[in-house]
């Protein structure tokens, strides 16, 4: 209505290129172990230098394959010996511990600056060697590298993609009434390293990773009612993508990223809409006298997943991106449904789940076979995304009051909790691989 | 003339925008009906509404005074006064509701008493939920709520120009906290006039 009665909101409202330090870093707590995991040792990684070690490299590796759901890394004081390099390992003593596989490493300083990282996977029932590499890297670089060797032990064994070495982006609160304020940040995909984007006094929600990784979508409430923007993460620079009168919500890249689904109400009903940005032309998708919003891509581009109360509560509906038929309800089970994410190799839909006792859980479809089941056992918890392998959700949750942000394997089978210093964390993203 | 159609009308409005707002929790293919019919009546709700709106200041006030509670003839900055009854200016919701309680009926008559009166004056809804499911959900949830709020106000002679509304989802809770307690006032709709600086 008076537009210009709310730029008052835009002081105080911050763009942010990513770069520099690390700033807040989130704790991480596994809260679930698993039976079954693969038993691997990670030992700390010799330091050839003086003074400190600059980084714990085997620390992270072995918090990142326990994360996965998959493995079992043996504790640092179980190990009976600690050796930096194939020549010193003893495979005997390893396969009475009931060891797999043990990677080694050692970490030199470089003459020219930086450090060189050598490490190696072994087989203890082969005795022999699996994988075996060395890098450079400057100090900064160190964590990242730390999860592109998790990312290679994970391939080794397994046979599939780790996302170690990727990131996530969320929304943080903090304060209360007239002190709140929000921010939009990035980190890795453990939460360190964390960056804001955006700062600003009014909420941020539903950010959206750019299949490149280099653009975030986002919906801010900075001028006083809800924009969508999509913002360069490493320039800061950004440009408003819709700004329509009511609703302007939930943006949802295509998989090429040449669109950006939304739901707008300008209409009068929020529906869906398909924007495609290089033509700035917006196309209505749904039609229908209920909430609809939410959309999610499958991975060929060709339909999409939604949230529709249509049918009196919210629940989950497929339609085809060119509109050729009519939407599709998915969900039937219980009588709230909401918030998809479409696994990336398309089979599984990860959402929000009321059930019987009003609580909110994240439950997984299995398209083909049509079971639903749930992985998360909190009451408030929300938004999951999948990591870009698919083997692990991240999604929202409460913890002793605060919002805090909770992965689980998709298999439900391990958990872990990330959370902030003060304040809330939630709407998790789940970027892509970083080729 | 006038005076019989009007009460009858209100009525009707009423009945429907709890219909249109408030998605029954069991049964799919009832539920399916009434959201159809929600949004069917939706449209033609607004247009009773903004032609009840417009049906000139003289039909439009008499109404608010036979309908608004006692004391309804405010002073223009009234809005400002905080020991005035136009205070009041927050309307809770059940859960899973975007229906207008009964109790709430007062606080709505007497804004739309005011703005009907004062036809330059602007008043943003802001819509609002709890926490609890999808924030992009909420964010329809709320959307519902200020458009529930938003056609009592038009019912009650207020002009669709002079409102704008907004919907915050759970983003912006009045109060902190993750219980029922704190849930059952963070649904709301919250009136705020831009001008006043309230």
């Amino acid at each position: 209505m008076h537009p210009t009665r709310w730029l008052h909101a835009l002081i105080g409202v911050a763009l942010l290129a990513v770069s520099g330090q690390a700033s807040a870093v989130l704790k991480i707590e596994i809260t679930e172990g698993v039976s079954g995991a693969r038993p691997i040792a990670v030992v700390p990684f010799g330091w050839t230098g003086s003074g400190e070690r600059p980084e714990d490299i085997a620390g992270i590796i072995s918090n990142d394959l326990a994360r996965s759901g998959q493995f079992a890394p043996m504790e640092r004081r179980d190990m009976v010996s600690r050796p930096t390099a194939g020549d010193q390992i003893s495979f005997g003593s390893w396969r009475t511990l009931d060891v797999d596989h043990v990677v080694v490493g050692r970490i030199s300083p470089r003459s020219a600056g930086g450090y060189a990282v050598r490490f190696q996977l072994f087989d203890v029932n082969r005795q022999r060697q699996v994988a075996g590499y060395s890098f450079e890297a400057r100090k900064g670089a160190l964590r990242g590298l730390a999860h592109e060797i998790s990312d290679v032990v994970y391939k080794q064994i397994t046979g599939e993609r780790g996302a170690f070495n990727t990131r996530i982006a969320f929304v943080s609160a903090e304060g209360s009434g007239d002190a709140k304020h929000y921010q939009l940040q990035v980190s890795d995909y453990d939460g360190y390293n964390a960056r804001p984007i955006l700062k600003s006094r009014q909420p941020i929600m539903s950010p959206a990773w750019s299949p490149d990784g280099e653009r975030i979508a986002y919906v801010s409430f900075e001028r006083g009612s809800p924009a969508v923007y999509v913002q360069q993460v490493r320039s800061g620079e950004r440009r408003q993508i819709s700004r329509r009168t009511g609703i302007n919500g939930a943006p949802a890249w295509s998989p090429d990223g040449s669109k950006l689904a939304m739901a707008l109400s300008y209409e009068g009903n929020l529906e869906l809409y398909i924007m495609d940005l290089g033509r700035d032309k917006l196309r209505r998708l749904t039609r229908s006298g209920g909430i609809d919003t939410s959309p999610a891509w499958t991975p060929d581009g060709e339909r999409i997943v939604f949230t529709s109360d249509r049918s009196g509560g919210p629940q989950l509906y497929t339609v085809p991106v060119d509109g050729s038929s009519a939407p599709r309800r998915l969900t039937f089970e219980g009588n709230y449904n909401a918030g998809p994410d479409v696994s990336p190799d398309g089979e599984r839909i990860a959402f929000v789940h009321r059930n019987e006792n009003n609580q909110y859980r994240i439950a997984v479809v299995d398209l083909e076979s049509d079971l639903m089941r749930i992985v998360t056992d909190g009451r408030l918890d929300e938004s999951p995304t999948f990591a870009p392998n698919g083997r692990m959700i991240l999604y929202a949750t409460e913890h002793n009051g605060r919002g805090v942000l909770g992965a689980v394997s998709a298999d439900g089978r391990a958990r872990v909790r990330l959370s902030q210093a003060q304040g809330d964390i939630r709407e998790p993203a789940w970027g892509p691989f970083r080729d | 003339m006038i005076r019989k159609v009007w009460p009858f009308a209100l009525v009707a409005l009423l009945a429907l925008a709890g219909c249109a707002t408030t998605p029954p929790e069991q049964g799919t293919t009832t539920g399916g009906a009434t959201a159809e019919e929600g949004a069917a009546t939706g449209g033609a709700e607004s247009e009773g509404a903004t032609g009840t709106g417009m049906a000139e200041g003289e039909a439009a006030s008499t109404v608010t005074a036979e309908e608004c509670p006692p004391d309804c003839d405010f002073s223009r900055d009234a809005i400002d006064d905080p020991g005035s009854i136009l205070s009041d200016r927050t309307i809770y919701f059940e859960f899973d509701s975007s229906q207008v309680q009964q109790q709430f009926m007062d606080i709505i008559k007497r804004h739309a008493a005011y703005l009907a009166k004062y036809g330059d004056v602007d008043v943003r809804l802001e819509g609002h939920t709890d926490e609890r499911g999808s924030r992009e959900y909420n964010v329809g949830l709320g959307s519902r709520r200020a458009e529930s709020v938003s056609q009592l106000l038009q019912a009650y002679g207020v002009s669709p120009s002079q409102i704008e509304t907004v919907s915050y989802g759970e983003e912006v809770p009045a109060v902190e906290g993750h219980n029922e307690e704190a849930w059952a006032k963070n649904r709301r709709v919250e009136l705020v006039y831009p001008a006043s600086g309230n």
